[in-house]
């Protein structure tokens, strides 16, 4: 009996340095175990989640999707299997991953980034009973494949206009995870809407890692290291897309007594307590509405196959009020977002140069 | 006497790397009792899905992929020589060589020819790099071919732009080199039935690599000259070798292997090097090389377990078992195998003294016999 106990302890302890080291990658037992095949629960859909790199518990962009997937399944009362990639698999493994999912009569099946791209092609093709969904990317399509696009230039157009009508110093920041054309979305529509306030104001621009290193969505020291020098070259503002990361940013902002602007998430609300503060406003790539809004579909059984793109018009994207630092200059920022929903302001998602 | 000797010779060679399975399923049992899960249920699982054809043909690709990566990797060891910069050499070989790939329309063979050729030469000069530094600055390879990779990084990174050798997918995030055309491509074979599924046609040239590689150290002046500076240098060089001329070309020829790493991905797959091109291959390839100890057969068992271990993850991801499990057991089994050989090792060094002993004990007394 004492000895059953002793075992138990060590498994729970060990099991506990185990998910924190595998980076939460035994959280997701939530769902039932053993055979996929068999359903575990008679109502509701079965759901199959497939993540890119980091996974459930990256405080950013997988969590987004993870939260619309917990919404769905308490509200649809879905079951749920999620998925992780590894660092630097090939197409040939995450394809394997989607006909898994598929194969146990997962239905739908979501994946989350565009490196899923090409994979998804490839199963939905061979599954034509499954809906998939697919987030960041249109380059895949089929009947049975739903596109979630954001644009994220035009929710960073509006925080680039609240960085600069915020510094006092006339220059501001950019730090990107990694140097690939999804970020350099940010950086464009952050730095056309800094500028469109103050045509003559500095923007300093760094991103963490290149490809094929990923490792700067996942890196806070990386990230402060990188702010630090910033808010040094004269900076007091600085947004970052970058993940992870970006909780180095704040810890920099804090230390520097100057102001940092969020990513993905109301990071005013998710960031660790003691860097909130900071926080002036996020901007809100709205992935887990996306998620959320397919599995609502197919639950009605309403889902449309081809490209929804969530951009300030439908509210895919936006920037947070949390804490009441935006708000002197809300009006200002609200008239942006009505003239780019009009049409009268033009956002580029793509960087010059 | 001798014939029974090379017996148990043999047998001792196979006892070292059953002796390390043996300790990585023990190892691995208790690491997934203690996490609570089955572990006879999970190597079934394992097992199952490692046996369905479709899973062989992806075993069989990957393993092709990492065959070239350890052989790489095994070039260099032979000579005493750690190169720790494949990863950088194969992702800038493959990278340049689909560039080069994506840009011209050739008569089929030679499309290939030109693309494979590429990249076996980015890889022998980036590898060339740190043997030139190593013999003439006496620069440690370990440390030059670090850099080499992060330099390699930069490098891709900036010739990876839409302005340089990049075109963007339309609709995508994602950006890479031009796809590379039907004549580039390398079909697959149908090798395994019951499955749709292709093996690599690069699995024969990895096989002729391997015969190459035993050929080249077994049979040529430059294959012994290898093994003996490997074994010991200032023997070699008071022998006649020209032990600068070995470290740049043992070099060399470990770069133009490791820039191969990346074909089969490249012409039988993907036909394009884009972001998500895989990553870390030259650094599964230094474990896999120690797994089957510089020995081109034993590097294609190492190089099959390892996929097999790889692929069997996402099975375990689905039944929600941590798929870290198979890192676990890919960690212990290379541990296993160090410590399996050395015990072998000692064995046989005793085992050999008693003989020895054993003999000479029997003609010091030949009135009796």
């Amino acid at each position: 009996m004492r000895r059953d106990q002793f075992l138990r302890l060590a498994a729970v302890v060990l099991a506990g340095a185990l998910a924190t080291s595998a980076c939460g990658g035994a959280e997701n037992t939530d769902s039932a175990k053993g055979d996929p095949s068999q359903p575990a629960k008679p109502q509701g859909a079965k759901i199959g989640l497939a993540y890119d790199i980091g996974g459930r518990g990256d405080q950013s962009f997988n969590d987004a999707a993870a939260r619309g997937l917990d919404q769905a399944k308490t509200e649809f009362g879905a079951t749920a299997n999620e998925l992780e990639a590894s660092p630097g698999e090939t197409e040939a493994q995450k394809e394997e991953r989607l006909r898994l999912l598929a194969t146990g009569g997962f239905n739908p099946v979501i994946a989350v980034g565009f490196a899923y791209s090409k994979p998804v092609a490839k199963v939905a093709q061979e599954f034509p009973n499954v809906k998939f969904a697919l987030v960041d990317d249109e380059a895949a399509k089929g009947p049975n494949i739903s596109n979630l696009l954001f644009a994220e230039h035009e929710g960073s157009f509006l925080v680039g206009a609240a960085a600069a009508l915020k510094s006092k110093k006339n220059s501001i920041g950019f730090v990107g995870g990694v140097q690939v054309p999804l970020i350099a979305k940010f950086e464009a529509g952050f730095a056309a809407g800094a500028k469109h306030i103050k045509p003559d104001i500095k923007i300093q621009t760094k991103y963490l890692t290149q490809p094929p290193d990923f490792s700067g969505f996942n890196d806070p020291a990386k990230g402060k290291t990188a702010a630090e020098g910033m808010f040094d070259g004269g900076a007091d503002v600085v947004y970052q897309a970058a993940g992870g990361s970006g909780g180095g940013v704040f810890t920099a902002a804090k230390a520097a007594n100057a102001f940092a602007i969020g990513v993905d998430s109301d990071q005013a609300l998710t960031a660790d307590a003691s860097v909130k503060d900071v926080i002036i406003t996020s901007m809100l790539k709205k992935v887990d509405v996306a998620v959320y809004t397919f599995l609502k579909g197919f639950a009605s059984n309403s889902v449309t196959a081809g490209s929804t793109i969530y951009d300030l018009k439908v509210g895919g994207v936006d920037y947070s009020v949390t804490g009441g630092k935006v708000d002197d200059i809300k009006a200002q920022l609200d008239e942006l977002k009505q003239k780019i929903i009009s049409g009268e302001i033009k956002v580029p998602d793509k960087t010059t140069g | 006497m001798i014939s029974r000797f090379n017996v148990r010779s043999a047998a001792l060679t196979l006892v070292a790397p059953v002796l390390a399975i043996v300790l990585a399923v023990g190892i691995t049992t208790v690491v997934l009792l203690v996490s609570g899960d089955e572990p006879l249920e999970t190597f079934g699982y394992m097992v199952d899905y490692g046996f369905q054809p479709r899973t062989m043909v992806l075993t069989l690709n990957l393993a092709t992929t990492y065959y070239f990566s350890a052989l790489a990797v095994a070039i260099g060891f032979r000579m005493n020589l750690f190169n720790i910069g494949v990863d950088g050499q194969y992702r800038l070989a493959a990278l340049i060589a689909a560039a080069v790939g994506g840009a011209v329309t050739l008569p089929a063979p030679l499309h290939v020819t030109l693309t494979v050729l590429v990249a076996v030469l980015v890889g022998a000069c980036w590898a060339g790099l740190a043997g030139l530094l190593k013999a003439t600055r006496g620069v440690s390879e370990v440390i030059s071919t670090i850099m080499l990779n992060v330099i390699a990084t930069g490098l891709g990174a900036w010739l990876l732009h839409t302005d340089r050798l990049a075109v963007a997918v339309s609709g995508s995030n994602n950006i890479g080199t031009k796809p590379i055309g039907p004549s580039g491509q390398v079909p697959g074979l149908h090798l395994i039935a019951g499955t749709e599924v292709k093996v690599y046609g690069f699995v024969v040239v990895a096989a002729l690599a391997g015969i190459g590689f035993h050929f080249m150290l077994n049979s040529t002046r430059f294959g012994f000259d290898l093994r003996a500076t490997g074994r010991s240098e200032s023997a070699a060089v008071a022998s006649g070798v020209n032990v600068k001329k070995m470290i740049v070309g043992t070099m060399v020829l470990s770069g133009a292997v490791a820039g191969l790493v990346g074909m089969p991905q490249l012409l039988g797959a993907s036909y394009s090097y884009s972001l998500d091109f895989p990553t870390g291959l030259g650094f599964t390839g230094i474990a896999i090389a120690l797994l089957g100890r510089n020995n081109p057969l034993g590097i294609a068992f190492g190089a099959l377990l390892w996929s097999f271990l790889t692929n069997s993850a996402s099975i375990l991801d689905v039944h929600q078992i941590s798929k870290e499990i198979v890192i676990i057991m890919q960690g212990v089994i290379v541990l296993s195998v160090v410590v399996a050989y050395e015990l072998v090792r000692r064995y046989r060094k005793s085992a050999e003294q008693r003989r020895v002993g054993q003999e000479l004990a029997a003609t010091a007394e030949p009135v009796k016999g």
